[in-house]
């Protein structure tokens, strides 16, 4: 419950750097918001009571606030749309990467980390680690280059962009979540290799139980737990790999909407954008707490 | 002794070390050794395949592929370690001074990195790159504010396990001045950690500037930094794979280089890092 409350002040502090960012922004905001068109001294006047730089700041922070939760998040200096309108339109998109790819994670890196573990220090052990350790060091919009070169020019198995489709969908969510997953496979095969050394495992053993039991009923339930909070780990990883992945297969998303608007220099876009997703992987962390107390007795009766 | 001998153990330390030193030296002597200007367009050789002149082929305006690898590398690698510089200049004495003095400036310290760590990944790094303008300065100066946070936690931590030690102790009973003890007593146990978060900020580092300036971000054409190759690659996919292939293996192999570095160090200084 107490979490529950500590969000707020998080995303109050979210919202102030949000609304900061125009004023940090070096020049006039009232020129800034302009964009492109002319600023003569009187359009500069008008604009400036238009966007109530003339008030205080406080009061302009708290407008802004009572703007937002309106719904209101301004409009696109380029295309003078709503810019709440463009997430909604975008956001089918990522949202679609996002699970695509978030479940490739689980599946590889989970795998991949869990049976490194346990054959540790066979072949197994060492071929799987190279792989991971390839896949940190490999820049996301490499891969995916790489995987439309191949299977996209060359061998035409998918399409290399666009959104619509789950065949739109493959090449994206494999370069996005092979990357991530390289990243949970190391976690979790040193997460595996602690429970594995807990005194509790060798009593089950000593016990006599055996090895599939001992693996399937007292690692796994554990190794559940912390896997839930290295998962959630991996969420940050995902958003930011999301951004570049969008880019590579101009797809239209919210990552790339991100990019464009800060190269246009659209900053109702650019706060809007980074509202929605400082908020969204705030809450969601906050969910990973809150479950995790659920899944581990010992914290929740702490 | 033993150290030695822990790092001859290391193969893949070893092998880190020397990949890095090979990318180190030919990006130091990249303009002693090719033929090629990086900037120099020549319309007539564009878009060559590797031959014997042009070891890893031309690029749309006629560059020689592996000059401007090369001259890149000297951008990245000065990249990497000038953000990793400023994390560390930025969150190290944060993290000290959070650990040592406790009360309310750890309270204050750790809200503002908890502040920053509400913004995933890139997206501090994006926010700070949309402020600033698109440069590769500004690229550098958003990485590492991005990454000061996590130095900032690691040095907190490690100041908060080496105060309750007996000579710290011992320090403050003989009257030594905070400063002295901080600087003399907790630094040296703190350095370790730092070396290896490091040496594998490097790496991330490298990643992170040239994922913002292959979104154009970052470096700014003509400079041949390997995340803007890259991009210019792309428009080529097709007819000339070889534009963004080897920047990206480029990247690779050194951050994989630096990665092995990074893991060895870590293993040899400090185990407790592996959580």
């Amino acid at each position: 419950m107490k979490r529950f409350i500590l969000i707020v002040p998080t995303i109050v502090a979210i919202s102030v750097i949000v609304f900061f960012m125009l004023y940090l922004t070096p020049g006039d905001p009232a020129i800034i918001y302009l964009g492109d068109t002319p600023a003569t001294p009187e359009r500069l006047a008008q604009n400036r009571h238009a966007m109530g730089l003339d008030r205080s700041l406080m009061v302009q922070y708290f407008s802004y606030i009572a703007r937002v939760a309106k719904g209101d998040l301004g409009r696109s200096l380029r295309t003078a749309g709503s810019v709440l309108g463009e997430l909604e339109y975008r956001a089918p998109s990522s949202a679609e990467l996002a699970v695509a790819a978030f479940s490739v994670t689980l599946v590889l890196g989970i795998s991949l980390g869990v049976v490194s573990a346990l054959w540790r220090s066979t072949w197994i052990d060492v071929a799987a680690m190279v792989v991971a350790l390839l896949g940190v060091s490999m820049p996301i919009f490499w891969l995916g280059l790489m995987l439309i070169f191949v299977f996209s020019l060359g061998l035409g198995w998918f399409p290399a962009t666009g959104f619509g489709g789950w065949q739109r969908l493959v090449l994206p969510a494999i370069t996005l979540g092979l990357l991530t997953s390289a990243t949970l496979a190391r976690l979790a095969r040193s997460s595996v290799l602690e429970i594995l050394r807990q005194p509790y495992i060798w009593t089950a053993r000593s016990k006599g139980l055996n090895e599939r039991r001992v693996v399937g009923r007292h690692v796994m339930r554990n190794v559940v737990i912390l896997l839930i909070t290295v998962a959630g780990l991996q969420l940050g990883e995902l958003l930011s790999g999301a951004v570049i992945t969008e880019t590579v297969f101009a797809r239209p998303g919210i990552g790339k909407l991100l990019v464009d608007a800060i190269l246009n220099k659209d900053f109702p876009v650019v706060q809007g954008v980074v509202l929605l997703i400082a908020v969204v992987y705030t809450v969601i962390n906050l969910l990973v707490d809150v479950s995790y107390a659920y899944f581990d007795p010992r914290i929740r009766f702490e | 002794m033993t150290t030695l001998r822990r790092v001859r153990r290391s193969p893949g330390m070893m092998l880190g070390a020397l990949v890095l030193l090979v990318m180190v030296v030919g990006a130091i002597a990249a303009p002693v050794l090719v033929r090629y200007d990086p900037l120099a367009l020549s319309p007539s050789d564009r878009m060559l395949p590797p031959d014997p002149h042009h070891w890893l082929g031309t690029d749309g305006f006629g560059r020689d592929v592996l000059t401007r690898i090369l001259f890149g590398g000297r951008i990245s690698l000065r990249t990497g370690a000038v953000a990793v510089s400023l994390a560390i200049a930025i969150g190290v004495p944060l993290g000290l001074s959070s650990g040592f003095y406790g009360g309310i400036v750890d309270r204050g310290v750790m809200r503002l990195v908890d502040i920053m760590l509400t913004f995933p990944g890139i997206l501090l790094a994006l926010v700070i790159v949309a402020i600033l303008g698109p440069s590769l300065f500004n690229a550098m100066l958003a990485v590492g504010i991005s990454a000061s946070p996590t130095y900032a936690r690691v040095v907190r931590a490690a100041v908060l396990t080496a105060k309750p030690l007996a000579y710290v102790e011992a320090a403050r009973a003989i009257g030594c001045p905070n400063a002295r003890i901080m600087l003399f007593h907790i630094l040296p146990n703190v350095v370790a950690p730092i070396i290896v978060l490091g040496t594998l900020g490097i790496a991330g580092a490298i990643l992170a500037a040239a994922a913002l300036s292959f979104l154009g971000l970052g470096a700014q054409p003509p400079q041949p930094e390997w995340g803007a190759l890259l991009s210019e690659g792309r428009n080529f996919l097709l007819n000339a794979w070889w534009i963004a292939t080897f920047p990206g293996l480029a990247i690779m192999v050194t951050v994989l280089a630096i990665n092995l570095l990074g893991d060895g160090l870590r293993d040899l200084l400090d185990p407790q890092l592996r959580s």
